[in-house]
């Protein structure tokens, strides 16, 4: 008997009372732990993703746009470069270090199938957990996600749709060979379908010509691509380049570590919605725990009394209101983190059903700490006032009452 | 056991109790008479250290209640006094059990079930031990208090009506109860009371006069 059983037998006496305060700590508390997992999860995702890659450079259009296509392969990309053009830029050392042509245009059961070279593959960590990488035209190489999702393997072939989404005009008569899967990389690596540059022409070229006519292969100065993945090779090419394609070529330039901070900061808004909606049912679990404490002050006066003539001192009194106040507020707290931890799988399975980005409820943020200390200064807060009330209760006039 | 000398107290100017000198020794047990209003209850609550008395000295187990502090006069009270009231006020939220163990924690000793267990079967309540005060009939109820009061073997053990609205056998038994424990741990046992069937069981009463 101490008094956390005290405090607890009281929880438990008022059952309706207990479950109203828990229910809405928790769904404040859980709003934030799915919050902070989802936006810690897609911060990180997006850093792994974009990491080593300085600049994109592509069609002119949005930079947001062009940034989402060609990086993390979730928007339609701004249009094509010629690739005379893209050679002489990749020419452009010491400035750049290395880059890395992408061929975009079609797709397969809705993940891209990315024209590009080995480099590609090396950047993100990339081995062939089978087979091998692509050597030459028609040959294909696919991410993990991609094979486990499709149920493509090795030494099958597949013909990809035109367009990004399913259900595209489909390439009927130009099937890839699939020479290798590769292993899982946690990257963006993983969703997509490796070739090469060559294959994307092929397809493409062939398809231009009318029925029956003989096939003529691209011209070289005919010869496309979407995007250059750039890594700088000096300080420099942070004022020179993007400078450079903007203005002196018909191409743009645009910083993935730019646009995306651009895009969380346009997702801020509504993350800050959400906040204000978790902290107003955090504000109300608090008002309804002071309630709470606050009438069982009056129905247990007497209790109180009680305990003094037992020999309890104010100040165990005070302890009591504030141990019962803080218990109710980290349990409400930790209720919430587990069931943050539970939606947050839940949307990762709802978002990984549309091959959208992966987020799992097995994440842990340090913030989550804070979310506990928290909840106590909730409950502390919301017991202050009962506490100093039960302090400040005139024992001879109680006892004299009942 | 207790000695008040020269004490008063007052509520608004008007005096609710006047006693020049008044004691008894360890062991002895005295009735308090009086009707309502004439002080009985500011007596209790002054033995009881719930009152600090206006002037006067009031002492229990040789203790001037006057010189401890707030936090060790509750610890004294705990310790060496306990106390029946008339509405018998067991923590509805706790068993029996946890209601004794509660006294136990509460005057700072150390929690004892077997001692909880041995009192509560010498009260011939032992099988309601896990029952809440809801489930007690009065009778069991009033055990249950006493046995809270006289759980710390107390130096003094005050009642504030404990008999009124019981019918006479009811009354009986429950001043056989009160006399029995007290003697048991050799403790005062002081009854305020305006019950006058109490008055051929005790030696010694104390009659308070009607405040003007």
């Amino acid at each position: 008997m101490n008094l956390a059983t005290l405090s607890f037998s009281y929880v438990r006496a008022r059952p309706w009372n207990t479950a109203l305060i828990l229910l809405l700590l928790a769904l404040g508390t859980a709003t934030i732990t799915m919050l902070l997992l989802a936006s810690a999860q897609l911060h990180e995702r997006m850093h792994r993703d974009a990491r080593g890659i300085d600049l994109v450079v592509g069609a002119k259009g949005s930079p947001l746009q062009l940034v989402l296509s060609a990086v993390y392969h979730l928007d339609v990309p701004t249009g094509n470069i010629p690739l005379s053009e893209a050679k002489a830029l990749q020419q452009r050392k010491p400035l750049v270090r290395h880059a890395i042509p992408l061929s975009l245009g079609d797709s397969y059961q809705g993940f891209r199938i990315v024209g590009t070279e080995h480099s590609y593959v090396t950047h993100y960590g990339g081995k062939p957990a089978q087979g091998r990488l692509w050597e030459k035209s028609m040959e294909a190489v696919l991410g993990a996600e991609v094979a486990q999702r499709t149920g493509l393997r090795l030494g099958g072939s597949f013909t990809g749709s035109h367009g990004l989404e399913e259900g595209g005009m489909h390439h009927g008569d130009h099937p890839y060979a699939i020479v290798g899967v590769l292993e899982r990389t946690g990257t963006v690596l993983d969703r997509v379908i490796l070739t090469s540059l060559e294959s994307v022409w092929d397809v493409h070229a062939k398809a231009h010509v009318d029925p029956g006519e003989k096939p003529m292969p691209l011209e070289e100065e005919e010869k496309e691509i979407t995007a250059l993945l750039i890594q700088y090779g000096s300080p420099l090419a942070v004022l020179q380049l993007p400078r450079f394609v903007n203005i002196q070529t018909e191409m743009q330039a645009a910083s993935p570590a730019f646009e995306s901070a651009r895009l969380f900061r346009l997702l801020g808004v509504g993350f800050d919605v959400v906040r204000a909606f978790a902290a107003i049912l955090i504000v109300s679990a608090a008002i309804s725990v002071f309630v709470a404490l606050y009438n069982a002050l009056r129905e247990r006066r007497y209790d109180l009394a009680i305990l003094r003539t037992l020999g309890a001192s104010r100040r165990k009194l005070m302890g009591l209101i504030v141990v019962e106040g803080i218990m109710l507020s980290m349990l409400g707290s930790l209720i919430g983190i587990a069931l943050g931890h539970v939606m947050t799988e839940l949307l990762g399975m709802l978002l990984s059903a549309r091959q959208q980005v992966e987020i799992t409820g097995w994440y842990w943020v340090q913030h989550e700490w804070w979310l506990l200390v928290m909840g106590a200064a909730v409950g502390l807060a919301a017991a202050i006032v009962p506490a100093i009330f039960a302090y400040r209760t005139d024992l001879a006039r109680t006892l004299a009452e009942g | 056991m207790f000695s008040l000398a020269n004490v008063q107290h007052r509520y608004d100017e008007v005096v609710a109790l006047a006693i020049d000198d008044w004691s008894a020794a360890q062991g002895e047990h005295r009735l308090v008479l009086g009707p309502s209003g004439s002080g009985k209850t500011t007596l209790l609550h002054l033995l009881a250290g719930v009152l600090r008395p206006q002037s006067g000295v009031v002492k229990v187990a040789d203790c001037d209640l006057a010189t401890l502090s707030s936090a060790a006069l509750d610890r004294f009270r705990g310790q060496n006094i306990g106390l029946v009231l008339q509405r018998l006020h067991l923590m509805s939220s706790l068993s029996v059990e946890k209601n004794l163990l509660l006294a136990q924690y509460c005057a700072g000793l150390p929690q004892d079930a077997s001692h909880i267990e041995q009192l509560l079967s010498d009260l011939g309540i032992a099988d309601r031990a896990r029952a809440y005060p809801h489930q007690l009939s009065h009778g069991q109820a009033q055990r249950v208090a006493v046995a809270r009061a006289v759980l710390n073997r107390p130096k003094l053990i005050l009642a504030d009506e404990p008999t009124s609205n019981l019918d006479d056998e009811n009354c009986q038994q429950a001043l056989r109860l009160l006399l029995d424990q007290a003697d048991r741990c050799g403790a005062t046992l002081l009854i305020a009371t305006h019950d006058s069937r109490l008055k051929p069981h005790f030696e010694h009463h104390f009659t308070l006069p009607v405040n003007e």
